[in-house]
């Protein structure tokens, strides 16, 4: 299985160690991560110049509440609560029904970048009428602590980009120093100095980088 | 820097398309309507930094309210971000001088294009372009971000002006490892200053793989075409594939080669090579294997067969690449890759290629 693709010795990885490492998981999200929707696996089979499956990870119409107790207006960042911790206990269906003018969708895509060598997270949010969310109304919707590490750097951190494939601006969180701390990771996780395997490789990562955006990755696909 | 190497730079940095800029029928507000502005817009730089020269034309018949300014190109919003000589190559299969365009003060399509707020947006592009760039060419960014403040400022600025001169004082501070050019090392005297790449020496010292940042615009044709004028404009830029991705390659050190110069008005070199040489046309494979016709099967010649990835697939379902254009110049593919990207470039070190392929039949 490993020699498919391979975590390389820096914390990057290649597209062949992409490819397996998404599919892994998604495999695992879908058995450990039930409350959830699945990642699915989306060839750009449109895209017919591209040479080898560039395929990117879609995980797409997930629900946030905004804020319940006070008006869109509000400055709400202290106020909104873990909306994911709210979610679990929460049957969707008829959270979207009695609320639909509040819900806000989001999507992500995992794609992977062949400059930096590592995966990135691009996001965005809309309203029920597929209108588009601002970088400010989004904010209301992350955890308290990516807030305040976006208004401490404008710039690098959350950023407005064109998505690499769809022609639109999506959000990204910026990749720097990816590979430094998944280097970390691989380091702190392996008892015997081993290589971190590429099937754990994005579920390592989104463990961290899906925190930034309120998604959390269940202990049991750290496994 | 070598002299031929000189030559080239100042080419590409002196290059400029002359740009005749409508105001948008919707937003004028005067009688009679202004006539359009002349600009002539570097080629390296982008868009919206012409604002200054062209709103002067316009400010009297624009009607009250907020500035959000867009170009389009017969209705195509143009991607503020891409250089204009890219757009201009892209866009204008056969090029039209001056090149038409139109300009808008209101309504910017934020479902399509990505926000600009004016010059720092701009740089903030660019400066993130040279630290990607970085990234492929040294493995890591650290040395655009240990660059002074002032330095990235002066850096940006002298772009923005079109000062080369500036910027050729400054490049030596933006520490980026050189691709060495396998060309110009045996015709001239080897210059400290030659420009970008990067390179990982394995432990023989013999092999080094290269990897170099490209962005690729590709446009595709179901039919084929006589004349440049008959292809088809573009609605969307869903019919554009762009692929940024680096080329990597392999170079064997100590191959030997004869050179023959031919000077055009254009700078063409043309390359023989006892050992093999990785060209652009080797790039543009490595980066689109599908697409490229077998060359032996085009020339009818047995010899030297090139192999791609889909060998076995049949001629009729290979698409054609029909043109490949850099910095305006209808290149010949047979060029050294390492030439091309050591002269082509732009100040962010990328390589910026548009390519015209036909698609192959199905």
């Amino acid at each position: 299985m490993d020699s498919a693709g391979e975590v390389l010795n820096d914390g990057k990885i290649t597209l062949e160690g992409f490819t397996v490492a998404a599919r892994a998981f998604a495999d695992k999200w879908k058995r450990h991560n039930l409350s959830f929707p699945s990642w699915s696996w989306v060839p750009l089979i449109n895209r017919t110049l591209l040479k080898k499956e560039e395929c990117y990870l879609s995980l797409e119409k997930i629900i946030i509440l905004s804020s319940l107790e006070g008006s869109a207006e509000e400055e709400s960042l202290g106020v909104t609560a873990d909306w994911w911790e709210k979610e679990e206990s929460i049957d969707h269906t008829v959270l979207v029904q009695n609320v639909e003018d509040e819900a806000h969708y989001y999507d992500y895509h995992i794609v992977y970048s062949a400059s930096y060598m590592v995966p990135m997270l691009y996001f965005r949010g809309y309203s029920s009428d597929g209108k588009p969310l601002s970088l400010d109304v989004i904010k209301r919707d992350l955890p308290s602590s990516s807030v305040s590490l976006l208004l401490e750097s404008k710039w690098t951190f959350i950023t407005q980009e064109e998505h690499p494939y769809l022609n639109r601006p999506w959000f990204k969180l910026h990749p720097c120093g990816t590979e430094e701390w998944i280097k970390l990771l691989s380091e702190s996780s392996s008892s015997d100095g081993c290589q971190m395997p590429v099937e754990l490789y994005l579920v390592s990562w989104f463990s961290v980088v899906g925190q930034v955006v309120g998604l959390r990755t269940p202990l049991e696909m750290l496994i | 820097m070598a002299a031929n190497e000189e030559e080239a730079v100042k080419y590409v940095w002196e290059g400029a398309i002359p740009l005749q800029i409508h105001l948008h029928k919707s937003e004028v507000a005067s009688h009679p309507p202004p006539p359009p502005a002349l600009v002539l817009a570097p080629r390296i730089g982008y868009l919206p930094l012409l604002v200054h020269l062209i709103k002067p034309y316009f400010k009297d018949s624009l009607p009250p309210g907020e500035d959000s300014i867009w170009f389009d190109y017969k209705g195509l919003p143009l991607k503020w971000y891409i250089p204009t000589g890219v757009l201009f190559d892209l866009l204008c299969a056969e090029p039209e001088r001056p090149w038409n365009l139109t300009i808008h003060f209101r309504g910017y399509p934020s479902n399509v294009l990505i926000p600009c707020e004016g010059e720092d947006s701009i740089k903030w592009n660019f400066v993130n372009s040279l630290k990607e760039a970085a990234y492929i060419i040294n493995g890591n960014c650290k040395n655009v971000m240990n660059m002074s403040q002032s330095d990235q400022e002066d850096l940006w600025t002298s772009v923005m002006n079109g000062d080369l001169d500036a910027y050729t004082r400054l490049s030596p501070k933006i520490k980026m490892e050189n691709i060495e050019d396998e060309f110009s090392r045996k015709a001239s005297v080897s210059s400290p200053q030659s420009r970008q790449g990067g390179t990982e020496i394995d432990v023989a010292g013999q092999v080094k793989t290269a990897r170099v940042p490209v962005r690729l615009y590709v446009r595709s044709v179901s039919k084929d075409f006589e004349n440049l004028e008959d292809v088809p404009e573009m609605d969307t830029w869903d019919e554009i594939s762009y692929l940024n991705r680096p080329v990597e390659f392999l170079r064997k050190e100590g191959s030997n080669f004869i050179i023959l110069k031919m000077r055009c008005t254009v700078l063409m070199i043309f390359t023989w090579l006892y050992g093999k040489c990785f060209t652009l046309r080797d790039a543009i494979e490595s980066l689109l294997p599908e697409y490229i016709r077998d060359r032996a099967q085009t020339s009818g010649e047995e010899g030297e067969q090139r192999t791609t990835d889909a060998s076995d697939v049949s001629q009729e379902t290979r698409g054609e690449l029909k043109l490949v254009r850099i910095q305006g110049i209808e290149m010949k593919l047979e060029i050294p890759f390492s030439w091309v990207v050591n002269n082509l470039m732009n100040p962010e070190f990328y390589l910026h290629v548009s390519v015209l392929v036909k698609e192959p039949q199905r």
